[in-house]
């Protein structure tokens, strides 16, 4: 048998390499320096390679004009690793994105002023909870400093998520992105068994999503003969036999992404996850994994299923229809503030697969319209930066029990701490969408893309899902300025180091600049061009 | 009627200026800042709370608006060096929204017409402040009242100096927010708090006309910017444009206390002296002659409009002056009058091309000696323990000297005495009005007449006459802090007349508003004027008659002629307005409460009951188990592969 030496273009898939050549470093760290020496070194490995990630993401992206798209397509880029990586616009604003909120992943990591000098995560995660070993890691101020290599390999499979250019490809990115996940999700230093629970329960559900996937792959493969996207596009616009073989496959795909981002029905997994990972975790999670998953998504429909556009279109109204009407729903019933986000991330999946419905080619339309590629690329950044500010605000909320998460406890918040609470206030508004914020401006593009491609009652749907979200979004600033603290007190602000609070500033910058001034970024996310393929 | 509308074809024939700026450069690119400053101002007052900045607030207010007013002067001398086709200058800010047709930007128009307002808000702005340091000093609120006078300045601004009707509109939103603010901010007093509420709801009928007037405009020309609309507006049908026209005149009446939108303005007095004289006299009462004056592009190609406008101008100024005849409350009675002096500028803006630089010159003027009168009646009530009834006052001459001489400058202006400011600007609106039609124009001249009776009245009651003091009010001089803006507005009263000097003010005006042929009037232009100071001495005279020559009761006679009561009642205009409006509103309220509750309350308590209700059934199915979340996903596959399948 004949051996072809795979070529890789270097220069153009350099942040992906960086980001897990840090991860290894990390391991070698793990290995190699004294326990209490290790923080120190895994944090500035993890945040140089991430930084040095962003810096030639940068590059790629000021280098990629340079790269004609192929025949036919509008986009520029290249295809590389022999056809199973493909460096395009898209792409390049996913990874920038994806690197950015890593960073701020790593800095909530970091945090030690809040636990009164040691990090979120377990001291010893082998340790049963309740146990002598785990009083005995917790007195000696032990600390798990695997977390950064875990995040590092995490970040990686995002970054390979969306760019992959066959089947396989990106199954492998997803169990990279996976798997470091579901360990991070049980390691949290209180609440144990919850975490561990958590951990557990994400690791079942997704390795059965992923089994969906893969069986889809496979029926897809027998349909197309090919695994790569360009191979499946061809032999679905070519028609041919079996075309139950396709549709099953599409649908069996779309359900291990589907998983990913969270959408109804496959959003069991959320609030459960959500609320049990440590908070820097489902901070990081909640942000990387959904930019990750949908850019991936919006890969596999448009580029490999863009000919059979008319076949999975209803199946994700469905999808998006139920994921904004559930989450809305669900999240006005609940009474912790982790698992509202949660229920709201649901709605926000909701809210981006109305986007996913909208006009695929920038040639159908007006000036001023947004394709739903530019719409739902903006949202995810809009979304992105609400939810790590949000969850990063949700970790200086303590008493005696470490995280008060329940709402009694953050009744009155505006009176103890109206910067904390004004903040968080604002977030929540963004989320809701008000004008002069990130959301308004999110939901705007994405509603608008749709109402061009014609599907007007979704986003009916999508406006009345809205106004329910709006009301438990409000209830909550209510809660937090116009409610009296309970009669103990309720929970009161840590003052954090400048790892969090930096984070937490940079998230409301931008939330209010896209809110106020969306030109350069809608601009930026314009310039993308499309999928190459 | 007919002569109007053939006047207004007519005048439809000369050239009408498009709004057609360059972009900005210089000292140009610095235009924001003049709203910036007062927002800023305002903004960090209010974060940081009354209580903390108490000691040092008024002076932040103080400076910001004296920031905006040093850079409206060196903008304006600017200007004035350039060439006469140079004068308009646009600031892109930024774009906020593009999207399909709708491209709202924040841009910024700096032009003749702007950079007189500019001059008019922050000079006049900056002296009303530096009297309020005074006026307010004993107040626990004091670092509040700067907070929300910024703000009104800020919102002021933005309506003058933006390119679009939509950042006019924000502007004329903001304004209407902090005027309903300091009418009441004496909130304890339920008065105070009842006339906030009533300038709100009668402002809110006039928005809706300026938005009504806005969409349509966004309808037929595609653009809400001056320079799209003032470039389109000759290919719109005329029917289009006077309903424009008509809703912009709507939104007018409730910003500049027009009839029948009149009602608000008198109870608006409830607010601190400063507030009435900043912005119940000299800014935000002349909105309304700005949004007509700037849209001069619809009301010269729309003449049933115009006619309307000047209908309505001329019953305004005869019923505000009819009012300013009864009312003892020395406030209310220069609220009259603002009334009646705005409906003057209105006339002059609804007579067109001819009018248009007279109106904004009358307005400019008025500016001067309406904020020195209400200063001055500040400056009274705070010698005679807040006490507003004029019946009380009486040979205050002696004893508040600086605040008889300002006064006295303010109404010789006022009532039109050569050659005092308000001489010169009324004379010219009351002789165009001759020239354009002989009713409007002798109504306009009857009015004079009666300003200088009201006016003699006040003046007379107020420092002549015998002394009819309260027990125990020992009057004083107020402090320089006071008598100083006092002092520069009494002189700009004086001399405020020099802007006509060799016509300037028309030619500067020109590039916006047009140049009118100059006409012949009936009679030569020495005997208008003439006649003019013979009614207006006949007025004085009969108020010396009657009001001098008597003793004042100290409580107003209830014995009076109908006449009277009609005038001390407003001109029933609150009965007009409870039969018309208030009492269909209320049988209106009742019917759609009743079915409020039965419907809506029906279908938004079923709504959250439903969603709420479907909320905790859902949570049902998040029962923890793992089991049941796989499952869950078993069932959601099946789900998407049957849609794939039933679909083809």
């Amino acid at each position: 048998m004949e051996f072809t030496k795979p070529e890789l273009e270097y220069a153009e898939l350099l942040p992906i390499l960086v980001v897990l050549g840090g991860a290894c470093l990390g391991i070698l760290l793990e290995a190699f320096v004294p326990r209490g020496a290790r923080r120190l070194p895994q944090v500035v490995v993890a945040l140089g390679s991430l930084v040095g990630a962003l810096v030639s993401t940068v590059i790629v992206g000021i280098d990629l004009d340079d790269h004609a798209g192929a025949a036919g397509s509008t986009g520029k880029g290249l295809v590389g690793a022999m056809g199973s990586v493909v460096v395009d616009g898209p792409t390049v604003y996913l990874w920038g994105l994806l690197l950015v909120f890593a960073i701020g992943g790593v800095a909530l990591f970091a945090e030690t002023r809040l636990e009164g000098g040691v990090s979120a995560f377990t001291g010893q995660a082998a340790a049963l909870p309740g146990t002598d070993t785990e009083r005995d890691a917790s007195t000696r101020g032990l600390e798990h400093t695997e977390v950064y290599p875990l995040l590092l390999f995490a970040v990686g499979g995002m970054l390979l998520f969306p760019a992959s250019g066959d089947l396989l490809t990106m199954f492998v990115a997803l169990e990279v992105l996976s798997l470091p996940l579901y360990l991070l999700c049980g390691l949290a230093r209180r609440r144990r068994l919850l975490s561990q629970e958590a951990a557990m329960k994400y690791f079942l559900l997704g390795a059965f999503a992923s089994g969906f996937f893969l069986y889809g792959a496979a029926l897809v493969y027998g349909y197309a003969g090919s695994v790569s996207f360009a191979g499946i596009n061809e032999a679905v616009r070519a028609g041919g036999a079996n075309h139950g073989l396709l549709l099953a496959g599409i649908a069996l795909l779309s359900v291990g992404l589907l998983f990913k981002v969270g959408a109804a029905p496959f959003q069991a997994w959320t609030p459960d996850v959500y609320q049990g990972a440590p908070t820097a975790v489902t901070a990081f999670m909640a942000a990387g994994t959904k930019v990750a998953a949908f850019g991936a998504l919006l890969r596999l429909l448009y580029v490999a299923f863009g000919g059979e556009r008319w076949s999975w279109v209803p199946m994700l109204w469905v999808v998006a229809i139920a994921s904004m009407v559930l989450g809305a729903a669900l999240a006005v019933v609940q009474n912790d503030v982790k698992r509202m986000l949660a229920y709201s991330s649901v709605a926000h999946t909701g809210f981006l697969l109305v986007g996913v419905l909208g006009v695929q080619s920038a040639d159908d339309l007006a000036k001023g319209q947004y394709t739903s590629l530019e719409g739902v690329l903006f949202y995810l950044t809009t979304y992105g930066f609400a939810m790590i500010g949000a969850f990063a605000l949700v970790t200086l909320v303590r008493d005696a029990g470490g995280e008060a998460t329940h709402y009694d406890r953050w009744a009155g918040l505006g009176k103890r701490s109206p910067l904390v609470a004004g903040a968080f206030a604002f977030f929540l508004l963004s989320m809701a969408g008000i004008p002069l914020t990130a959301g308004f401006i999110g939901k705007w593009a994405v509603f608008t893309s749709a109402m061009s491609a014609g599907a007007w009652p979704i986003v009916l749907v999508a406006i009345a899902s809205s106004i329910v979200a709006i009301t438990f979004y409000v209830r909550h600033i209510r809660l937090m300025f116009f409610t009296e603290a309970n009669a103990d007190g309720g929970a009161a602000v840590t003052t954090p180091s400048l790892l969090t609070s930096a984070t937490v500033v940079v998230c409301l910058a931008a939330t209010l600049v896209l809110g106020v001034v969306p030109g350069p970024v809608l601009d930026l996310v314009t310039h993308t061009g499309d999928f190459i393929r | 009627m007919n002569a109007l509308s053939a006047l207004a074809l007519a005048s439809s024939e000369t050239h009408i200026p498009v709004v057609a700026p360059q972009e900005a450069d210089g000292i140009f690119n610095l235009l924001w800042l003049i709203i910036a400053l007062p927002l800023l101002g305002a903004t960090a007052l209010l974060l940081l709370g009354n209580r903390r900045t108490q000691a040092y607030g008024h002076w932040v207010g103080l400076a910001t608006i004296t920031g905006s007013f040093v850079l409206s002067l060196v903008s304006f001398l600017t200007l004035l060096g350039r060439d006469e086709d140079e004068r308009q200058v646009a600031k892109h800010l930024w774009t906020w929204i593009e999207a399909g047709r709708l491209d709202v930007g924040l841009d910024l128009l700096y032009d003749p017409l702007a950079a007189l307002f500019l001059l008019l808000i922050t000079g006049v702005g900056a002296l009303i402040h530096l009297y309020s340091v005074g006026y307010m000093a004993h107040d626990p609120r004091r670092s509040r009242f700067f907070a929300y006078l910024n703000l009104f300045v800020a919102a002021m601004l933005m309506l003058i100096l933006s390119e679009n009707y939509v950042g006019l509109f924000l502007g004329w939103e903001g304004v209407g927010l902090a005027s309903y603010l300091l009418i009441g901010f004496w909130q304890h007093k339920p008065s105070a708090a009842a006339a906030a509420k009533k300038a709100f709801v009668i402002n809110r009928v006039g928005d809706m006309g300026l938005g009504l007037a806005i969409f349509l405009m966004f309808a037929t020309f595609g653009t809400t910017s001056f320079s799209g609309v003032s470039a389109l507006a000759g290919g719109a049908t005329e029917t289009t444009l006077n309903w424009i026209g008509v809703l912009l005149l709507v939104g007018a009446c409730g910003k500049s206390a027009q009839v029948p939108l009149q009602a608000w303005l008198l109870d608006a007095m409830e607010g601190p002296t400063p507030v009435s004289a900043l912005i119940h006299a000299a800014t935000m009462v002349t909105a309304g002659v700005y949004l007509v004056t700037r849209s001069n592009f619809i009301f010269e190609l729309a003449p049933t409009a115009q006619t309307a406008v000047v209908i309505v101008a001329t019953v305004t100024l005869l019923w505000g002056a009819i009012i300013g005849c009864a009312k003892d409350d020395i406030k209310k009675g220069l609220a009259g009058s603002t009334m009646s002096q705005i409906g003057y500028m209105m006339l002059g803006a609804g007579l067109g091309v001819a009018g248009y630089a007279f109106a904004i010159f009358h307005l400019l003027t008025h500016g001067f000696f309406k904020a020195n009168m209400f200063l001055g009646a500040g400056s009274v009530m705070h010698a005679m323990d807040d006490d507003v009834d004029m019946r009380h006052y009486g040979a205050l001459q002696k004893t508040l000297p600086i605040t008889f001489a300002t006064f006295a400058l303010g109404f010789l202006a006022i009532i039109g005495v050569p050659p005092f400011a308000g001489f010169w600007s009324k004379d010219k609106i009351i002789e165009t009005a001759l020239v354009e039609n002989p009713v409007v124009g002798i109504c306009a001249l009857l009015g004079a007449g009666v300003t200088g009776f009201y006016m003699t009245r006040m003046m007379l009651m107020t420092f002549f006459t015998q002394k009819r003091w309260e027990k125990g009010v020992h009057p004083h001089e107020s402090p320089k802090v006071m008598t100083i803006p006092l002092i520069v507005l009494a002189a700009l009263s004086a001399l405020g007349g020099l802007m006509l000097a060799g016509n300037w003010i028309v030619d500067w005006l020109s590039p916006v508003v047009g140049h009118a042929e100059h006409e012949e009037p009936p009679l030569p232009v020495i005997v208008i004027t003439l006649i003019t100071v013979a009614v207006v001495a006949a007025g004085v005279a009969l108020a010396w008659v009657l009001v001098g020559k008597q003793k004042v009761p100290n409580v107003a006679p209830a014995d009076v002629s109908f006449a009277t009561r009609a005038a001390r009642a407003d001109l029933y205009g609150d009965a007009i307005n409870d039969a018309v409006v208030v009492n269909a509103g209320k049988a209106l309220v009742r019917a759609s409460t009743a079915g409020d509750r039965s419907i809506v309350d029906g279908l938004f308590t079923g709504g959250a009951v439903i969603v709420a209700g479907s909320g905790e059934l859902l949570r049902r199915l998040q029962n923890g188990y793992v089991r049941s979340y796989a499952l869950g996903i078993l069932g959601g596959a099946v789900l998407l592969v049957l849609t794939l399948v039933v679909v083809n």
